[in-house]
């Protein structure tokens, strides 16, 4: 099997995002060799001016975005998810610490990037960057809801990361659906069980939430895609509604979105919590839909897991 | 000077002394911090605040100000006495180096002090900011110009190349690099650790106009600078040849004297050969 040729890619929405706050002068976009991957080039197309390619090189990238936030621009920096890790203390110390608003956009993240193989399949990244104090960390579902978030970062004070992925997937959002910053999205209720996903994964979420209403189980299903700040107050809520949760997301269940909402679960409640993601191992190379049920990232994972979640009630 | 100001060079001295002693008043206190390499950096800092910077004490955020990034950020001393000789910091401030709430943290933080454009303490990312200053000066066609202060310790980390490279591919030719060479990194003498060899050969190897000049020889200095200042071909290094701990005789040329603070008796002779 390969990654669904229809719908849309993360990645493209972050392109048409860049476009659509491009009148805004303060918005700079910095590129490390990787603008036709990451989508940065339309901007770049339209916007040479304020395009600065830095090369192969994204430490020093990552201090030039920073020294253009001090100077009143706004920056977004792209390359691959994996690329970004390799200036973490850039980002850490350079960027987050003094709050800078530069937002980090790092593509083809996750398993699903696929036959590239494991060197550049990040499944760290989401932890890494919601452990830094001030950084607000984002990880669309497909091209419309990337294009739309990444437009609300223009008018977010201080430092984000945003994960895209490569491959497109089926569409969860129209255009000009409501979506905020910060604010989970409700894609489908029900009162058994809440599904907590996050990118390429809510489209699977949905078609678990349709294999499991055969059983009778009747799921709510989030589209998380702000992993921080993790918007509590609706995980709060579905605590209540559903007393059960599964997470589902292309990434460590270490530190990402399953860990966001397990120190939150375990501190406040005592709501069962499931985590399908990657479990701590590495992937290989491979097509995305063979590697993800390779995983255990799949329909079956949601559902195995959601039985397991309400089980435990 | 190039505007025809004249500069009193005394008066320079004269300043560079009273930060010296601010520098070694400050990490006596604190017990900590690093005077070795505040003590290399202080006349190349003097040269450049005391004549062609463009910065307004009553107003240190002013947005057109020419920046100062201080890349080797342990030497925070250095910059507070600045600071405080300009007016910006007063005696409480410098003395509370180091400190719970202290606006003198450990390593320069512009979050935390006024008149600091840099938050460093990673070495090797200040000339990658002011790189972002610098272009960000020419899209808003402002004439503000960009100064980096660089440990030449700090060189051996790769990302300075990496901005060194852009610099000039860029043609940031309002930004302005000051190497202090003075030899010593952390542990011992570079040339024990990791010499890097000519420094000013490899900026001039990515393109920059580099000249190289005797870090404590005020007049050298304040020629340098404004040569430096009104050049416009490029991005542009001064190497300025340092003696860590310069100005207290037991400090000088001496490794121990990168992070280690002065006690009782070291302070008192210290102020004694610098009243």
């Amino acid at each position: 099997m390969s990654a669904p040729t229809s719908g849309g890619a993360s990645r493209d929405g972050y392109g048409k995002g860049l476009l659509r706050i491009a009148e805004d002068p303060r918005v700079v976009v910095l590129e490390a060799d990787l603008g036709k991957s990451t989508k940065s080039c339309h901007f770049r197309d339209e916007y040479p001016d304020r395009t600065v390619s830095l090369g192969i090189a994204e430490q020093n990238m990552m201090l030039v975005a920073a020294g253009m936030a001090s100077s009143g621009k706004i920056p977004f920096a792209s390359t691959f998810a994996i690329f970004t890790e390799r200036a973490f203390e850039q980002v850490r110390n350079g960027i987050a610490r003094p709050g800078l608003p530069v937002h980090i956009c790092g593509s083809h993240g996750g398993i699903h990037t696929g036959t590239d193989g494991s060197s550049a399949q990040s499944i760290e990244d989401l932890a890494v960057y919601r452990t830094i104090p001030k950084m607000t960390v984002i990880h669309p579902c497909d091209d419309i809801s990337a294009e739309e978030l990444t437009a609300q970062l223009l008018d977010l004070n201080g430092p984000s990361y945003m994960r895209t992925a490569r491959n497109k997937v089926p569409r969860m959002y129209e255009d000009g659906s409501n979506l905020r910053i910060g604010s989970g999205s409700v894609l489908r209720e029900g009162g058994d069980l809440a599904i907590i996903s996050c990118g390429v994964m809510v489209g699977v979420a949905i078609s678990a939430a349709e294999t499991l209403s055969n059983e009778g189980i009747s799921c709510t299903v989030v589209d998380m895609h702000t992993i921080k700040p993790i918007d509590v107050e609706l995980i709060a809520e579905l605590s209540e509604s559903c007393g059960a949760f599964v997470t589902a997301e292309d990434h460590s269940v270490i530190g990402g979105l399953g860990g966001a909402l397990a120190e939150w679960l375990s501190t406040n409640t005592s709501t069962p919590l499931e985590m399908v993601g990657v479990r701590d191992s590495f992937g290989q190379s491979g097509g995305s839909s063979e590697l993800m049920d390779l995983m255990g990232l799949n329909e079956a994972g949601i559902c195995e897991a959601a039985r397991r979640a309400i089980s435990r009630k | 000077m190039g505007d025809g100001t004249e500069v009193d060079v005394g008066e320079l001295e004269e300043m560079a002394r009273r930060c010296r002693v601010d520098i070694v008043k400050m990490t006596h206190a604190a017990k900590s911090g690093h005077p070795g390499g505040s003590l290399s950096s202080i006349d190349c800092m003097v040269a450049l605040y005391g004549t062609c910077l463009r910065f307004d004490t009553s107003n240190p955020d002013w947005d057109d100000r020419d920046r100062f990034i201080m890349s080797k950020g342990h030497a925070s001393p250095a910059m507070y006495s600045i600071l405080h000789q300009m007016g910006v910091l007063d005696e409480d401030d410098i003395m509370g180096f180091r400190t719970l709430g202290s606006v003198c943290q450990g390593h320069v933080d512009m979050n935390w002090t006024k008149g600091v454009d840099f938050s460093a303490g990673s070495l090797g990312m200040g000339l990658s900011f002011g790189l972002g200053c610098a272009l960000s000066a020419k899209m808003d066609s402002s004439q503000r110009r960009i100064w980096v202060m660089l440990g030449d310790g700090e060189t051996q980390e790769g990302q300075i190349w990496e901005a060194a490279m852009a610099a000039n591919y860029h043609n940031a030719t309002n930004l302005r690099v000051i190497v202090d060479r003075n030899r010593i990194q952390n542990d011992d003498f570079m040339d024990v650790q990791m010499e890097i060899g000519d420094i000013g050969e490899k900026f001039r190897s990515f393109g920059w106009t580099v000249k190289e000049v005797d870090g404590h020889d005020m007049s050298s200095l304040v020629d340098v600078v404004d040569w430096a200042n009104s050049e416009d071909g490029g991005p542009v290094a001064i190497v300025a040849n340092t003696i860590k701990g310069n100005g207290v005789s037991f400090m000088e040329n001496n490794p121990s004297f990168h992070g280690k603070a002065p006690n009782d008796e070291e302070l008192r002779i210290a102020l004694e050969e610098l009243s």
